[in-house]
């Protein structure tokens, strides 16, 4: 059989495999979501779960324009907040005519809808001058009006409830399927609900000629001219719809909180979306939804274990951005090529004996870090302290000294034997990475 | 009426003189190496904290030099190590590096300092009554600030205009390709520059410091309005950055010291809004709460009216 048939032969299975092949990500999303609450069953946990799916709507909205336009925004969290305060708006109207009995109000489920909307106006709104340039102008234009709304949130306390926010009530509001949401569980599915659907919307959406277009403009934007599309024009309308997102992010916000304050519309979290998608990885569909998850993750768990979490966060983002600029699905994406290209073979050992030294360098790194925040934040730095499965005595100089071994052990390994070790198995296997 | 107006003058000058020591530094990085420094402010943190230390075994004189050279060393060494590897994945991974950086030195300043504000004072040699005019004293310290900042503007122009290095510098900031090559080494040039730039942040630092509060916000504080310094004043350009810290400074002070809104001018015409009307809010919204609104709203309509700045040369 000539190479071609075999090519066509391959591809006639590949388009017969196509919905497993495409599907099995969704299906596998689909029933982690769904079976999640059983095994993170706490309040705590339930309410992380929402979070979650908040923020993996926030972050695929966020990717559309990093990942998918090329525009670096450090303002999306406007139209999240925006999407917020106006469902918050609603939910309170609702509120008020539902105790009244004067009128029906809008129903639980599509309050979302209603933060979309208000997202997609503000979009329109903001995205009529600021999309027409992209790079660093496009970039200083959203710090510009985040830094604008974040300022105007404290001026006008009338819409924006001033320093201490807004508040609703989710069990006052009428359910389209008769539904009483007072459980946080049934909320959750809720947002499950929601987050099937953008996520949805926003895949199809990237299969759209506008979605191609989107990369286009991305990649190449002069040929896109030439081709005969107007930038501006793809870049304005992927903004509005990833606004429209953003807002439903924000609607979904609100149903789980019941409160909204200066903190949805703000610096901080246009920061944490962007860190979201790009740990994530932004060349990825579901790069950002596990950026989301993770972050999401560690902001609830890491912090009631650590003081020092912020830190890790922030080295975690700086290595991410130095050593692996695809995200951590952009890993996994290349090693399982790498994997099903026979890349490994022969190289297995080299690659654990890397992972290992990677490892026990992180493990001195973090013994060194918990040790520096025992010593400088703890109010008696004398008290004995555990780290890891032993308990030590921060103020004197054994742990320190065995920490900086290990540490100083993982990364000599890494830097002069294991990475050079790789390199040589990778020469000798021939090729590949 | 004019005790208001000459102190807010004279106030608006020495915070406009900060935002120039901290701004001269970033746009000739943003100028030359097109990486908006999110750690800039955060090297200006570190001036201020530093030279806290260092002052307490040397005195305030000596941190006053030490201080920029150990946070300028950082800077380089950010460069060479962080920067330089991630320029090869364009312009966008090197920005996120920054953000991310202003993040971790952030918490590094609150793992060993502490979230409280330092107690970083001046010297005493300093601290006496310069004049005192309208009944108010007006402290040496302030004066001292001015000077640091002048003296660094006059050092900073002959820099770039008068000598050898200051033209390669001047010539990477608009061709880098052109300066490559006729054989001189770039990248060590942007990490001079680099370097430069974040020690002239530092002792915007080591005299802000004091002038405000050190404490672990302090960057954060000024980091988006130095944004907007930047890009007002035109990317590369000194003599922009100094007018647009002018404007940006008296500004902010002229708006948070006088009490004024819509509705003072609307009662000298002759026309009320009543306080329940649906632009009621706008109407009598006070200056001192536009004042934090001012500097975003000028960035927005530079970069939309005038995207090279006053002075720029190229857009932005």
């Amino acid at each position: 059989m000539s190479t071609i048939q075999q090519e066509a032969s391959a591809r006639a299975n590949a388009v017969g495999n196509v919905w497993v092949r495409r599907g099995w990500p969704w299906l596998a999303c689909l029933i982690i979501a769904l079976l999640a609450p059983m095994v993170f069953s706490s309040g705590h946990d339930i309410h992380m779960l929402s979070s979650m799916a908040i923020m993996m709507v926030f972050a695929l909205s966020y990717n559309m324009l990093l990942g998918n336009t090329g525009l670096l925004s450090f303002g999306h969290a406007v139209y999240f907040g925006f999407g917020a305060y106006i469902a918050m708006h609603a939910v309170r109207w609702s509120n008020d005519a539902v105790l009244d009995g004067t009128g029906y109000g809008i129903p639980i489920e599509l309050i979302p809808l209603v933060g979309g909307l208000a997202g997609l106006f503000f979009g329109i709104l903001f995205g009529s001058f600021s999309t027409k340039k992209a790079g660093v102008v496009f970039a200083m234009i959203s710090l510009g009006i985040v830094g604008l709304v974040e300022a105007s949130s404290l001026a006008f306390t009338g819409f924006f409830g001033g320093e201490a926010g807004l508040f609703g009530d989710r069990e006052d509001l009428n359910s389209l399927l008769g539904i009483a949401y007072g459980r946080s569980l049934t909320v959750y599915y809720l947002m499950v609900f929601w987050l099937v659907v953008c996520a949805l919307l926003m895949y199809l959406l990237k299969q759209t000629p506008l979605g191609w277009m989107a990369n286009a403009v991305r990649d190449n934007p002069e040929r896109a001219q030439f081709v005969g599309y107007s930038t501006t024009m793809v870049r304005f309308l992927q903004f509005s719809l990833s606004a429209f997102f953003a807002g439903v992010a924000g609607g979904m916000f609100v149903l789980v909180e019941e409160i909204v304050t200066d903190e949805a519309i703000g610096f901080l979290l246009s920061g944490e979306v962007l860190l979201a998608a790009y740990i994530g990885g932004i060349g990825f569909f579901f790069g950002p939804i596990v950026g989301a998850a993770l972050v999401v993750y560690l902001e609830s768990n890491l912090s009631a274990v650590t003081d020092a979490w912020l830190l890790y966060f922030g080295v975690l983002f700086i290595a991410v951005v130095m050593f692996a600029p695809m995200g951590i699905v952009g890993i996994l994406f290349q090693q399982w090529a790498n994997f099903r290209a026979g890349g490994w073979k022969g190289t297995l050992p080299a690659r654990l004996y890397c992972a290992v030294a990677t490892l026990v360098g992180l493990l001195g790194f973090v013994c060194i870090v918990e040790l520096a925040y025992h010593y400088l934040r703890s109010w008696d730095p004398g008290r004995p302290m555990t780290l890891l499965v032993t308990t030590v005595d921060a103020t004197t100089a054994t742990p320190w000294l065995v920490s900086a071994a290990i540490l100083a052990l993982g990364l000599g390994l890494l830097i002069f034997h294991a990475r050079p070790m790789l390199k040589r198995a990778v020469d000798a296997a021939g090729g590949g990475k | 009426m004019l005790e208001t107006i000459v102190f807010s003058l004279l106030n608006g000058l020495l915070y406009g003189m900060l935002l120039f020591m901290l701004s001269s530094g970033l746009t000739l990085i943003f100028g030359m190496m097109g990486v908006l420094n999110f750690a800039h402010a955060s090297f200006y943190m570190l001036g201020a904290y530093f030279a806290y230390t260092l002052g307490m075994y040397t005195g305030f004189w000596v941190a006053l030099f030490l201080a920029p050279i150990l946070v300028g060393a950082l800077g380089a060494i950010t460069e060479r190590w962080g920067l330089r590897h991630v320029h090869q994945h364009g312009h966008v991974p090197e920005l996120l590096f920054t953000f991310g950086l202003a993040y971790v030195i952030e918490e590094l300043v609150r793992l060993f300092y502490g979230t409280l504000p330092m107690d970083y004072r001046m010297p005493e040699g300093l601290d006496f009554t310069l004049f005192t005019l309208f009944g108010t004293n007006y402290p040496a310290f302030r004066a001292f600030v001015l000077v640091v900042a002048v003296v660094m503007f006059i050092g900073l122009y002959l820099l770039l205009k008068k000598t050898r290095a200051g033209l390669i510098i001047q010539g990477s900031l608009s061709r880098p390709d052109i300066v490559a090559a006729l054989g001189h080494n770039v990248p060590q040039v942007f990490m001079w520059v680099f370097a430069f730039g974040t020690a002239l942040a530092a002792l915007g630092g080591v005299v802000g410091g004091i002038h405000f509060v050190t404490e672990p916000g302090m960057a954060f504080m000024m980091g988006p309005i130095v944004f907007v310094v930047v890009v007002l004043g035109g990317l590369g350009s000194i003599p922009g950055a100094l007018i647009a810290s002018m404007i940006i400074g008296i500004l902010q002070t002229f708006v948070l010291s006088v009490d004024f809104s819509i509705a003072h001018i609307g009662a000298w015409i002759g026309v009320t809004v009543p306080p329940d009307h649906l632009f009621a809010t706008v109407w009598y919204l006070d200056s001192t709460r536009i004042a934090p609104v001012l500097p975003f709203l000028i960035l927005v309509l530079t970069l939309i009216f005038r995207p090279r700045g006053i002075m720029g040369k190229r857009e932005a």
